[in-house]
Order: C-alpha cells, then sequence, then structure tokens
C-alpha cells in the first residue's frame, strides 16, 4: 500500500498547517496475544491526540502481469479502482486473474512431460472509514479455480500518535478454502474436497526518525488449521523393484501451522534527491522452517525526463520443513507419517534482481486525469535448492544422486496508473 | 507482557503532550512519493504473491493479508 501517511505529510505541507495525519498501512501482525490486540484497537479508538486524517489517493491502476520461470508461465491482468467517497469514505475494487500454462517439475513427477492449463480468478472488494482521527479498514477478497475456492474477510485500524511522529496499525483476517481435486472418478466414487482456515493477527508500527528517515516494523502471526496439502503433489520413496528406483505415494502435511514473521524497514532520502530503501523479514513456523530475506532497493528520479528509475537486490533463505525428504528410505506404511517432498519445503535460496522505470504523462495529456504515468518492472529470480532434486537427471545412476534443482523466472509488471 | 501493555498504556495517555522534533514543514523530504514504502499498491500486491506462492516465508511484508487461493 502506498502510504497515507505521506500524503498525509504532503498535504500538510500543502497547507502549511501542522495537521496530523494518519496512516493506513493496514493489519500488522504480532506474537504477544489476541488480548494485547484488543486492548490497543480500544486504546487507538479512544485515542485524541491526533489532527485529521487523510484516506488514500483516488486513482485506477491498470497492470499486465507475467511469471516465466521452472516450465510454467503465468500472466494475466489486474485492474485497481479506487474512489472516495464524502471525504469519510474510500472503496475500492480489484479484479486479477492468473492464466496458467506450463508443465514444471513437480507436474513432471506425478504425470510425465504434460502441458495443463488453468485459471485463478480473484475479486477483491474494500472499504477505508475515517472517522475523527481514526480510519478502519473492511476488505473481502474471492478467488476461484476449478478446483480450489478461498474467501478472505480483513479488518485494520490505524492512528498516528506523537505529532504525526509514529503510526500504529492493526490487522486481523479470517480466510477460509475449499480444497479438490480434478481427477475421473468411477461411479459411485466420492470426489475429494477437503477446507481450510487461515486467521492472520498483525501489527505495525512506522516511526518518522529524522527530517530524512523513517523506519517501520511489522509482526504477523499466521494460524493455519485444516488440509494444507497439495492434493495432486506426491512424494517419492525408494523402490528398487521398479527401474528408476522409487515409487510415489501421496504427500501428507500435518493439519495445522502456525507462523510467526517479523519484518523492519527503513527509507532514507539521499541530499540528490534519491532514495534508499533497505528491508529484512525473519520467519520461524511450527513445521521447523526458519526463513530471512533482505532486500536493498534505489530510487531515483530524473526529473527532466518525468522519470523515475528503481533498482533492487533481494537475498532470500530458509530450512527445510522436519518431515521434508527428497526422497524417503521407505514406502509410509499406514499413511500416518507426515511427508512432503514439495520444493517449497526443502532449504533453499532464492537470488533477485530488479529494474524498474516509471514515466509520469505530461499534466491533462489524458483528459479528467490529474496525473498518469507508465510504468515497467522487470525481476529476475534465481532459485537454488539444497534438498530438492531434479528426478530428470539423466546422468544420475540411482535414485537420490541426482543433481539439485534449480532454475531462474522472470517476471514482468507492466500497468497504467491515473490518478484523478 | 505486562510491561508492554503498561507501556501502551504510558504512550497512549502521554502522546498529547510529546513535541514532535521532526516539524510539519520540515518534512518536505518525507513527504515525497520516492519516500513511500509501497508507490504502486497493485504492483507490490503481485510481486508479494510471486514471492508468497514459491517460499515458505509469509506476512509482515508491510501490505494487507488476505488468501491467495494458490495450490
Amino acid at each position: 500500500m502506498t502510504s497515507p501517511l505521506f500524503r498525509g505529510l504532503e498535504k500538510a505541507l500543502l497547507a502549511k498547517s501542522s495537521a496530523c495525519t494518519l496512516d493506513i498501512d493496514r493489519a500488522r501482525p504480532h506474537r504477544v496475544g489476541v488480548a494485547l490486540w484488543l486492548l490497543c484497537i480500544v486504546v487507538m479508538a479512544t485515542a485524541h491526540n491526533g489532527h485529521a486524517a487523510v484516506l488514500p489517493e483516488d486513482r485506477v491502476d491498470v497492470l499486465y502481469h507475467s511469471y516465466d520461470g521452472g516450465g510454467a508461465e503465468i500472466s494475466g491482468p489486474s485492474v485497481l479502482v479506487r474512489k472516495g467517497v464524502a471525504n469519510t469514505v474510500s472503496v475500492y475494487a480489484n479484479y486479477y486473474v492468473d492464466e496458467v500454462t506450463g508443465a514444471s517439475i513437480d507436474v513432471d513427477l506425478v504425470a510425465g512431460a504434460t502441458t495443463y492449463q488453468e485459471e485463478r480468478t480473484e475479486y477483491s472488494l474494500g472499504l477505508d472509514y475515517l472517522y475523527d482521527k481514526t480510519i478502519m479498514s473492511l476488505s473481502y477478497s474471492s478467488s476461484t479455480e476449478n478446483d480450489y475456492e478461498a474467501e478472505t474477510v480483513s479488518f485494520g485500524i490505524s492512528q498516528d500518535f506523537f505529532g504525526d511522529l509514529t503510526n500504529v496499525s492493526l490487522g486481523f483476517s479470517l480466510g477460509n478454502d475449499t480444497v479438490r481435486r480434478n481427477e475421473d472418478l468411477d461411479p459411485g466414487d466420492t470426489p475429494f474436497e477437503d477446507e481450510a482456515e487461515h486467521r492472520r493477527y498483525s501489527v505495525g508500527i512506522s516511526q518518522i526518525l529524522t527530517k530524512s528517515f523513517i523506519l517501520a516494523l511489522n509482526f504477523e502471526t499466521v494460524v493455519d488449521e485444516g488440509y494444507l496439502s497439495n492434493p495432486y503433489r506426491q512424494v517419492r520413496f525408494v523402490d528398487n523393484s521398479v527401474a528408476r528406483g522409487f515409487s510415489l505415494e501421496p504427500e501428507l502435511y500435518p493439519r495445522t501451522r502456525n507462523s510467526d514473521a517479523y519484518g523492519i524497514r527503513g527509507m532514507y532520502y539521499l541530499p540528490y534527491r534519491a532514495s534508499l530503501r533497505a528491508e529484512y523479514r525473519a520467519l520461524s513456523d511450527s513445521w521447523g522452517i526458519s526463513a530471512d530475506s533482505v532486500e536493498l532497493r534505489y530510487i531515483h528520479p530524473i526529473e527532466q525526463l518525468n522519470l523515475t528509475l528503481e533498482g533492487k537486490y533481494r537475498v532470500y533463505d530458509q530450512t527445510e520443513a522436519n518431515f521434508f525428504d527428497d526422497l524417503f528410505p521407505f514406502r509410509n506404511v499406514n499413511g500416518v507419517e507426515f511427508r512432503a517432498r514439495d520444493k517449497e519445503m526443502s532449504a533453499f535460496t532464492t537470488d533477485t534482481i530488479g529494474l524498474g522505470i516509471s514515466y509520469e504523462l505530461p499534466p491533462n495529456w489524458i483528459p479528467f486525469m490529474e496525473k498518469s504515468s507508465i510504468n515497467l518492472y522487470w525481476d529476475h529470480i534465481q532459485f537454488d535448492y539444497e534438498q530438492f532434486r531434479d528426478h530428470r537427471d539423466p546422468e544420475a545412476l540411482e535414485a537420490g544422486a541426482e543433481e539439485f534443482y534449480s532454475f531462474n523466472a522472470n517476471v514482468i509488471r507492466f500497468f497504467f496508473s491515473f490518478w484523478y | 507482557m505486562k510491561f508492554i501493555l503498561i507501556m501502551v498504556a504510558v504512550l497512549t495517555v502521554s502522546g498529547c503532550s510529546v513535541t514532535p522534533w521532526v516539524k510539519p514543514y520540515e518534512r518536505q523530504n518525507l513527504a515525497d512519493p520516492i519516500m513511500a514504502f509501497d508507490r504502486d499498491p497493485v504492483a507490490t500486491s503481485y510481486l508479494n504473491h510471486v514471492f508468497d506462492a514459491r517460499e515458505a516465508m509469509r506476512g509482515a511484508d508491510g501490505s494487507s493479508g488476505g488468501g491467495c487461493g494458490c495450490n
């Protein structure tokens, strides 16, 4: 989200007033518990030390996105429209589509070198309500695939403190998924269907430290319950009775997962009008996974050309889930042992470089629009797995001796933005 | 836990009397669009989704939560 805090600051400057502002920056997590979360809501809702809050700007974004890597191609549009109503309410709607074609290594393991196609469509609606010095946010989203449906409701609240130098925000979201499996069934068979629930608790604080430096800290706890496996994916185990040395069986995940994550990010304004953004995030979960990432970003406007350039580098590292194995030593007798071979559950690293360019169109170039921009971003991601092996390795002498899997992906975001 | 609760209460109550050390008229740098943590929500949301679907990391990314329905 573009921080309303900054828009508030800008507005305050233009008005040459000392008006305080609010940040809506939504849902940020916490691990100290629901009690503290509820207490904070009460405290924030009754606090009276701020001034006027600012709702998000009216804007339209029309985005084309593309992901190409690891044998999968995913692309589609995303359209976001936001509009203020009566100075106290801002509503938005988002339409998003993923068109998937390809054959990833996960599909290849189970079904061989086949190509599949599917589509995911997501609709989101949201509302931000400004009351006195508080902004409350409510949103709903619905995602549909032919074998997966997800609905999520989110609530957030935020407020500035201490003369606009500090902003605190809290959030909660509840998601319910229905998981199915596309399959050919014999008459009388019951199709697979299961449920999953996701609860997210979040808290965030952003702090202006100097005239050129702002810092933000976020916590988020996520609780998952229900069917968390992938109904299509399988694990492999040693089987010397077949030529390739292994056989397959369905993966089996625990039906609960809890994770705690925190992130700290800062932005610094350089003396010659450019900015540096640094971020560190870390996660640990009940499946034994620890992960962290570091990202550095440099943003450089060229005012004479109405251009803004951006470059970034990100590195990510995670450990494996404690029930992950690339090749299990034997069949899961009685099917009671948790087993995963998803590459996302393996230990691995990613390295990402990203470049972006934005061009702001001349004022009034598009009728009825205060400002318009054309934007192109490219990200190149290198995935290097440390335990997940490429079962297709033709030079491997036996199962379990294949080379570790690696691949790279290119991600494109091309979009138009209009402010009105 | 008690310490955190007390601190929240104290800081909230005392908030009215804090004098900002960065005045509103000193915030032109912070108000510059290039200082926004997230200038383009729709683009950031998509990239977060790309990473969320392929990494075990999730949450605390500074944006809103929500399901993705991706398997």
